[in-house]
């Protein structure tokens, strides 16, 4: 049981001067420092928060009309630019990063009245699915301390789970919202491509990078997405949002056409995440919803594009971090040269150097073609794919990761299997369509599993509805 | 078949600006090999008359006024941030010599 209400509740109690913000900021700190030893949060933005919670207290005092998020407290993955502690995006190389300015995402939660209140952990740039690629530590599963929580979302689905906020949000590249959602039991959301600003996040894949909020409902969840769902001017990859938003959209399942992917079903699934897809889509068809399988044959193709796409954008976009302007430096370095190389050699992480590598290879002269204009046309095939799955059936459905989460250390330092466990993951995220992963059970294990269900690109709107549905009857 | 080889690491690790231990270099020759032996797998994939995908929404030339927006962040707010600084400029090694 949360210790929180329905987000829109709090927000509509502090405006009715039943809540205070100090107090909702005080609670959410109490409860981040009581689960300290789950290692979810890097840093807490205490000071500023409290500074914010008064000035909200105050506003309703005077009479003054707040926003739709006044007073809720809520959590940042570390790789948001935000004013009140450092941005590190768990690296060594950011370490006393100090943002001059706060990503498009804050700001918008912020105008409607919400206080971050602490900074989460991630996988190091959010290179990984466990947190263990994480600079400082690894974040513990909820359910099992012995057990990751997933990733790179990892902190921000871990804090969602142990009640330190009303929300979190995070950042979904190739999987890094929906997969921890699995392995927590939280809800969500990985937005279409361009419906939420990159300005002011850390980058990692330009091509794919998207913003979303992880909570314990679709209703919070919609919520809050629809503050910060929009063109962005310091953004010139963002689209215009729904002009109906993307909360109280028609939950109705009757006659909804559904495609349970048969590629995510096979070998290498373990056996109760099947049973509990299976028993979803038996629900969902008992609700009135018209459930097939669909094939989408290109699906593990995609994994070897992305595993091509990913590491070519990341070596670019990782280029800038430099040991010059700011962040980690090579103080004893004789030359320029040098100076670049030892103050990134020592400041990155080994996920991170071993994707510059394989970046810098896939993109070198001679085997660009080979390799990353290879992956960009395998990347159509599969958007083609996806389009013609989609005149077919309304929304597709399937897990979110092939395993319940798994033990700390257990994929070892072989970067190859764990860029397998992204297979349910990339391939939403190379076409751009959204998608969301509602709880769906646990395994005997009492570890969570989570029902990924995507949509067109651009049908947010009708994804939340159809979730909130679905969530309804699991 | 791409077997690396630890002289093509030196060579990439340069490439990307990057000093790397002995121990760096032969773990990730190994395990840059494999997954250039894993991604290889789409030499299979027929591609013909596919355009390369660079964008999925279909934006093209997203043009804006040309204008200064003051978004409240001074050159000094930045400068502060450089490991080294002087006279208002961000201070870096030696280039030649």
């Amino acid at each position: 049981m949360s210790q929180w209400l329905p987000i829109a509740d709090i927000a509509a109690k502090v405006q009715a001067g039943e809540l205070k913000a100090t107090d909702l900021v005080e609670q959410s700190l109490k409860t981040i420092e009581e689960k300290k030893e789950y290692n979810a949060i890097i840093a807490t933005t205490a000071e500023r928060a409290r500074q914010r919670a008064a000035a909200i207290d105050k506003a309703v005092q005077d009479g003054e009309q707040l926003g739709r998020l006044a007073g809720v407290p809520f959590i940042a993955k570390d790789n948001f630019l935000v004013f009140g502690a450092e941005t590190t995006a768990a690296s060594n190389i950011l370490k006393g990063f100090d943002a001059p300015y706060q990503s498009t995402v804050i700001e918008r939660l912020e105008a409607e009245g919400a206080i971050c209140v602490a900074k989460a952990n991630l996988d190091a740039f959010a290179h990984g699915i466990s947190t263990e690629n994480s600079d400082f530590m690894t974040t513990k599963n909820p359910h099992d301390m012995t057990r990751v929580p997933g990733g790179s979302s990892g902190g921000s689905a871990a804090a969602t789970v142990l009640d330190m906020a009303p929300f979190t949000i995070g950042s979904d590249t190739g999987g890094s919202i929906r997969q921890p959602s699995s392995f927590v039991g939280c809800v969500g959301y990985k937005p279409t491509y361009g419906l939420t600003s990159r300005s002011g996040v850390v980058p990692m894949i330009s091509s794919t990078d998207t913003m979303g909020p992880l909570t314990r409902t679709v209703a919070d969840n919609a919520w809050v997405f629809d503050v910060f769902a929009g063109q962005d001017p310091l953004d010139s990859t963002t689209i215009s949002r729904d002009p109906a938003g993307y909360i109280d959209a028609a939950t109705d399942l009757t006659g909804k056409k559904v495609g349970l992917i048969t590629e995510y079903m096979g070998e290498g699934v373990h056996p109760e995440v099947q049973t509990r897809i299976r028993e979803a889509a038996e629900k969902l068809t008992a609700a009135g919803a018209d459930v097939r399988e669909i094939s989408i044959p290109s699906l593990p193709l995609a994994l070897a594009a992305y595993y091509i796409i990913c590491p070519a954008e990341i070596s670019s976009n990782l280029s800038r971090h430099d040991g010059q302007r700011y962040g980690h430096s090579a103080p004893d370095a004789t030359n320029l040269e040098e100076s670049y190389a030892k103050a990134r050699g020592t400041g990155f992480g080994r996920e991170a150097k071993r994707r510059i590598m394989i970046g810098t290879y896939v993109l070198s002269s001679g085997y660009y073609d080979a390799y990353y204009r290879k992956a960009q046309l395998v990347r159509t095939k599969v958007i083609a794919e996806f389009a013609k799955a989609f005149e077919d059936v309304d929304f597709l459905i399937g897990p979110a990761a092939p395993t319940p989460a798994f033990k700390i250390g257990e994929t070892g330092d072989d970067p190859l299997q764990a860029y397998l466990a992204d297979i349910m993951t990339v391939a939403v995220s190379l076409a751009g369509v959204p998608a969301i992963v509602v709880p769906a059970g646990t395994t005997t294990d009492n570890l969570p599993v989570g029902l990924q269900i995507i949509a067109p690109q651009r049908k947010d709107r009708d994804l939340f509805g159809f979730a909130a549905g679905t969530e309804a009857i699991l | 078949m791409t077997e690396l080889t630890r002289e093509d690491v030196l060579k990439l690790a340069r490439l990307a600006r990057l000093d790397l231990t002995d121990e760096e270099v032969e773990a990730y020759r190994k395990q840059l090999s494999d997954v250039l032996q894993y991604v290889a797998q789409l030499d299979q994939v027929d591609t013909a008359g596919l355009e390369p995908t660079t964008q999925v929404t279909g934006l093209k030339n997203v043009m804006r006024e040309d204008q200064v927006i003051d978004y409240g962040v001074s050159p000094e707010d930045l400068l502060r941030l450089a490991p080294q600084s002087q006279d208002g400029l961000i201070k870096v090694k030696r280039m030649i010599g």
